[in-house]
């Protein structure tokens, strides 16, 4: 259960922005949508706990993000949250294979080792030893998921995911992101203004531009 | 994955910029070496040298040359004495020990020098194959001389005048090699060593057989059958009181020189000191540029990788690990320069004394290690400390939400 209640936040010297309760189950699929500038990547990183707010709570499955302290909340993040950003944003000096482990050696989680199994269900494990610079842009993006998925996250957050893919590529992504949240049993919360996707998740609210 | 291979994978990401920040540091550091190791060992060689010689005494002249060429046997003598007069000055009370000496032959470049058993003695040299010398023109051969000509006991050769190669030989009669010194890390090393007679029979024309069987003298002055020079006579004093007399009565008294190898030695480093000085900061002038470097590289990298630690945030990194990884990068950087300054530092040493076989720095050892040279570690990571202390602190509070919406 994610539950977002009260939130409110400013930047220096601008609005207020309200941020609309949301409630949502382990498991069920949210699509937030609006224009650019509306507030979608606050709100996300607000969710991710990247960013606090100036008042109200973020609760995931019983903990509020914003009593954790520092280290704590970095933990908790890594463990429990698995963030798909709209560029892929992969290490470069890394492989494809120590990208998608990255999440396990930060968090010091000791589960079982699943890059192989992600690395397969994402389709891209022939290129496991594969140089970050030779992949297209929908194969980086899959290994961004296999890393948002990694450590068996409660809240998988995607912020416009499919912005730089073409329309097959942008199809693909949220589908996989989709059923392995489903596999998972985690929250799905998709942050976009492409409408090429808005039909494939029913539930949503859509963001005014200008404030939320 | 650990931070420290991951450090490690972001450095070898950029091979040019990291090699040539370590290259930088390690030239800097292995100036540094050389000077310590030199330093260390050269004092302890000069000293080891003139263990047991309080005064030199030879011709009028410089008397660092003076020193130079009868002690440690590197420049050339100040010219001869005569055998008559340094006898008897050499027959004053406050006198303990006189080893006489006359030089001024070489074999390829290794001096002859003759003296008596007294001189082995003063270096408490030991044989490792044949037996001092009893008659003229045998010899015995200091360790790298025996080594570098591959001589044994038994073998002869024919010496030249003068002291360096190349010079004008003796040919009538052969030296004899009757032994050759155990390794001892001092002067003798590179010396040939024989009795003062052989050195003067070299020089006369004709030669009696007779005087080729008659033993010669192996300790106290030699005699003579005719009116015969010395180069140079080593003198141990009785008493402190030698000290203060002694070379004042020599110098004026007499128109022999005498000079002190501690004074002259001291005055020699204080004279090389201000070249050692602007040597070290020049090094330590490099060693400040390579921290810059390093620092610049680290902060400039960081402003690539913004995004890149952002992200590391966002999948569970802690402040504290950035900080530890930007950290490590300089603390690796600057150990590599560590290391690869130390061989530098050794190899530099070693090509060193190699090309210069009869020289002062010939007694060095480039393969010794010395406990400085952990300091240049120390200091090399305390370089790299300075230098990521910045771009680490500036990873640690990066701003997360702010990079990733940009």
């Amino acid at each position: 259960m994610i539950v977002v209640k009260d939130l409110q936040f400013s930047y220096e010297n601008s609005l207020e922005i309200e941020i609309p309760d949301i409630q949502l189950k382990l498991g069920e699929e949210l699509l937030i949508l609006g224009k650019s500038g509306s507030g979608k990547t606050t709100l996300l990183s607000i969710l991710g706990g990247l960013l606090a707010p100036k008042k109200g709570e973020v609760i995931i499955d019983g903990t509020s993000l914003y009593h954790l302290k520092g280290n704590e909340l970095d933990k908790y993040r890594g463990r429990n949250i698995g963030i798909v950003f709209q560029k892929p944003h992969l290490l470069k000096p890394l492989t494809v294979a120590e990208n998608v482990a990255l999440p396990y050696f930060f968090s010091k989680n000791l589960s079982a080792d699943k890059v192989q199994y992600y690395l397969g269900q994402l389709g891209i494990q022939n290129k496991q030893h594969a140089r970050i610079t030779t992949l297209s842009e929908g194969e980086a993006q899959r290994v961004s998921i296999a890393r948002a998925l990694i450590n068996g996250p409660k809240v998988i957050l995607a912020d416009e995911p499919t912005a730089s893919l073409d329309d097959e590529n942008a199809g693909l992504v949220v589908e996989l992101l989709k059923s392995q949240a489903k596999k998972l049993g985690a929250a799905l919360i998709i942050v976009t203004h492409d409408h090429r996707i808005k039909d494939r998740i029913a539930n949503r609210i859509t963001l005014n531009s200008g404030g939320l | 994955m650990s931070i420290f291979k991951l450090s490690w994978k972001y450095l070898i990401d950029k091979p040019l910029n990291t090699g040539l920040n370590v290259l930088l540091l390690a030239l800097g550091l292995s100036i540094i070496t050389v000077l310590l190791l030199v330093e260390e060992q050269f004092e302890s060689k000069m000293n080891r040298d003139a263990t047991g010689i309080d005064m030199v005494i030879g011709a009028k002249g410089s008397p660092l040359q003076l020193v130079l060429s009868s002690v440690y046997h590197v420049d050339f003598p100040t010219g001869n004495i005569p055998l008559k007069e340094a006898q008897k000055v050499s027959r004053n009370r406050l006198i303990k020990n006189a080893i006489p000496m006359a030089l001024g032959d070489n074999y390829e470049g290794y001096r002859i020098v003759g003296s008596n058993h007294d001189y082995l003695s003063l270096y408490q040299a030991e044989l490792s194959a044949g037996s001092a010398w009893d008659k003229p023109f045998e010899v015995v051969l200091g360790s790298k001389v025996a080594k570098a000509k591959g001589f044994q006991v038994g073998d002869t050769f024919i010496g030249a005048h003068g002291i360096a190669a190349a010079s004008h030989h003796h040919d009538q009669q052969p030296f004899q090699v009757v032994g050759i010194l155990a390794p001892a890390n001092n002067v003798l090393d590179q010396l040939i060593v024989t009795s003062v007679e052989s050195v003067w029979y070299a020089h006369d024309d004709e030669i009696g057989p007779e005087k080729l069987d008659q033993e010669v003298n192996k300790i106290g002055f030699p005699e003579a059958d005719q009116d015969r020079e010395l180069t140079t006579v080593l003198i141990a004093y009785r008493n402190p009181m030698a000290a203060i007399q002694l070379p004042r009565m020599i110098n004026s008294r007499t128109s022999l020189q005498a000079a002190s190898p501690t004074f002259e030695i001291t005055r020699l480093f204080e004279l090389l000191g201000i070249g050692v000085t602007v040597i070290k900061g020049l090094a330590l002038l490099i060693i400040f540029i390579a921290g810059l470097g390093i620092f610049i590289a680290l902060y400039n990298s960081l402003k690539e990788r913004k995004y890149d630690l952002a992200v590391m945030r966002a999948i569970g990194a802690g402040k504290s690990q950035l900080f530890l990884l930007i950290l490590l990068e300089g603390l690796i950087l600057t150990f590599l320069g560590a290391i690869g300054g130390l061989m530098l530092g050794h190899f530099f040493l070693f090509f060193i004394v190699i090309t210069n076989e009869q020289g002062l720095v010939s007694g060095l050892n480039a393969v010794t290690f010395i406990g400085k040279e952990w300091w240049i570690i120390v200091y090399a990571l305390i370089v790299g400390i300075v230098a990521s202390i910045i771009p680490a602190w500036n990873a640690y509070k990066g701003d997360i939400a702010g990079q990733l919406s940009k």
